[in-house]
């Protein structure tokens, strides 16, 4: 079982690697998408350390919704989805495998890139850790959650608008805490509570999250 | 017993059974609806702050739970659907959809046409409103999946398992939405404070609140009648009912 999970994981990131160029897409549009904000509303420092810790995290949200993508729709799409299914390794185990590869690949470089917007977007230097710590926390549950929504939209033509539509509203809490972390912190406050609730809804999310999008995958196959 | 649930359970069954119903709960949600309508806006006394523009809550209060309760009933009966492969739960589910959507919406009008007289802004970022919103978007997220999945069976399965889903998100979303609003600032204006609610304003209250609920009860029932009717439009229950036309 542990192999299985290994392997996968291996697989995707050994595929992923090839195509370097995907990799780097939704890490581009993060930084793109974040340096609109100065450009359309005020370059003045007061206002981007007002709104940066939003403007970050919803362009986080949106980068990782674009990438969402990338789960399962080549796998779907050549077969190897099915085969995935009809493996006796718990299907739960084996979708873990792949949302922590696409976090690796997706969620990880935008924490490490977050750093560099918060200095874009004249954070203080307290909040940028801050910064690193609640997308670290939430960024995984982004990818765990949006993988229940990829396995319900993959089959469907155009699915894009749709999966948005579905997960956006799901992603609500983690948007409040992980930009309202990054907020207090640059108020110098103490920021333990707005963690503490990303980590209480990633432990929920890790533990449920797999099991429903393994049924959402069932439910695709099965047409 | 799983052969009475089964019959039970049959869309021709629930066919005849629900058209014995319907009137029931239609002529129920008229007349409790009318007399709480009758005592809220005739009988209830004036609010002391709020002159008379709080008895929008005998609208809006009841719309704002059914939003709510029928979400729970949707991921109920798509649970038994899933679950026990019952096919009139997956109607009840998708019928449901589109009431409890009116209802949210209800609820945000009425609570916006009741926050410009006291709050001075038709919107404004108050938790419940929010969160109200929120659910509002989580029905339009079902329904969009239901109808963009072509295949019936898997079209239910799917936003079946969203609604489940959605179920479980909602006390997560609806503390995070109270939490993210006291954190970002104090109650600078105590919003649906309810401190001990005058009798003669709970009555009717609680009568309007009975009388949306009969109203759904009335219409999820024809609206599953429709459901039944055109799922099962092939079988023959359905074309002996046309036959005897």
């Amino acid at each position: 079982m542990l192999n299985a999970f290994t392997h996968l994981l291996i697989r995707d990131l050994r595929l992923a690697l090839r195509n370097r160029h995907e990799l780097a897409n939704p890490l581009i549009f993060f930084v793109l998408v974040v340096s609109l904000f100065p450009l359309a509303v005020t370059p003045t420092p007061e206002a981007l350390r007002s709104m940066a810790p939003g403007v970050i995290w919803v362009s986080a949200l949106l980068a990782v919704l674009l990438s969402l993508d990338r789960l399962f729709k080549q796998d779907y799409d050549d077969g190897s989805l099915d085969q995935l299914m009809l493996s006796p390794n718990p299907l739960m185990i084996l979708v873990l495998a792949k949302v922590l590869a696409h976090w690796l690949l997706t969620g990880l470089p935008l924490v490490i890139i977050a750093p560099l917007l918060g200095l874009f977007m004249s954070l203080p230097v307290e909040a940028v850790d801050v910064l690193v710590y609640s997308l670290l926390l939430g960024t995984p549950v982004l990818s765990l959650v949006g993988a229940i929504g990829v396995s319900l939209t993959v089959a469907v033509n155009r699915g894009g608008v749709l999966l948005s539509l579905i997960i956006l509203p799901l992603y609500i809490p983690i948007l409040i805490f992980g930009a309202n972390a990054v907020d207090v912190a640059s108020d110098g406050l103490p920021v333990r509570g707005q963690l503490l609730f990303l980590g209480a809804v990633l432990a929920l999310s890790l533990s449920l999250a797999p099991l429903a999008t393994a049924v959402a995958l069932r439910i695709t196959a099965s047409r | 017993m799983w052969n009475w649930i089964q019959r039970f359970s049959s869309p021709k069954y629930f066919y005849s059974m629900s058209a014995v119903l319907i009137p029931w709960f239609a002529v129920g949600a008229l007349l409790v609806g009318l007399y709480g309508l009758y005592l809220g806006l005739f009988v209830a006394p004036t609010d002391y702050q709020q002159g008379e523009s709080y008895r929008i809550i005998f609208v809006h209060v009841p719309a704002a739970w059914m939003s709510l309760f029928i979400y729970m009933v949707m991921a109920v009966s798509s649970g038994i659907g899933l679950i026990w492969q019952i096919r009139l739960a997956d109607m009840v589910a998708a019928a449901s959809a589109p009431i409890g959507a009116s209802f949210a919406f209800l609820a945000l009008v009425t609570g916006m046409l009741w926050g410009k007289p006291m709050w001075g802004a038709y919107w404004v970022w108050d938790a419940r409103l929010t969160s109200e919103l929120i659910l509002l978007f989580l029905y339009l997220g079902y329904m969009a999946l239901q109808s963009a999945i072509e295949d019936q069976r898997s079209a239910d399965k799917a936003s079946g398992l969203l609604a489940i889903v959605g179920v479980v998100n909602i006390p997560i979303i609806h503390y995070s939405v109270e939490w993210w609003n006291t954190l970002h600032q104090g109650a600078t204006v105590t919003k649906f404070d309810k401190p001990s609610i005058d009798i003669d304003m709970l009555i009717p209250l609680l009568l309007m609140a009975v009388a949306f609920k009969l109203f759904y009860a009335a219409v999820v029932l024809v609206r599953t009648r429709n459901e039944a009717l055109y799922r099962d439009r092939n079988r023959r229950w359905v074309r002996e009912l046309i036959a005897q036309l």
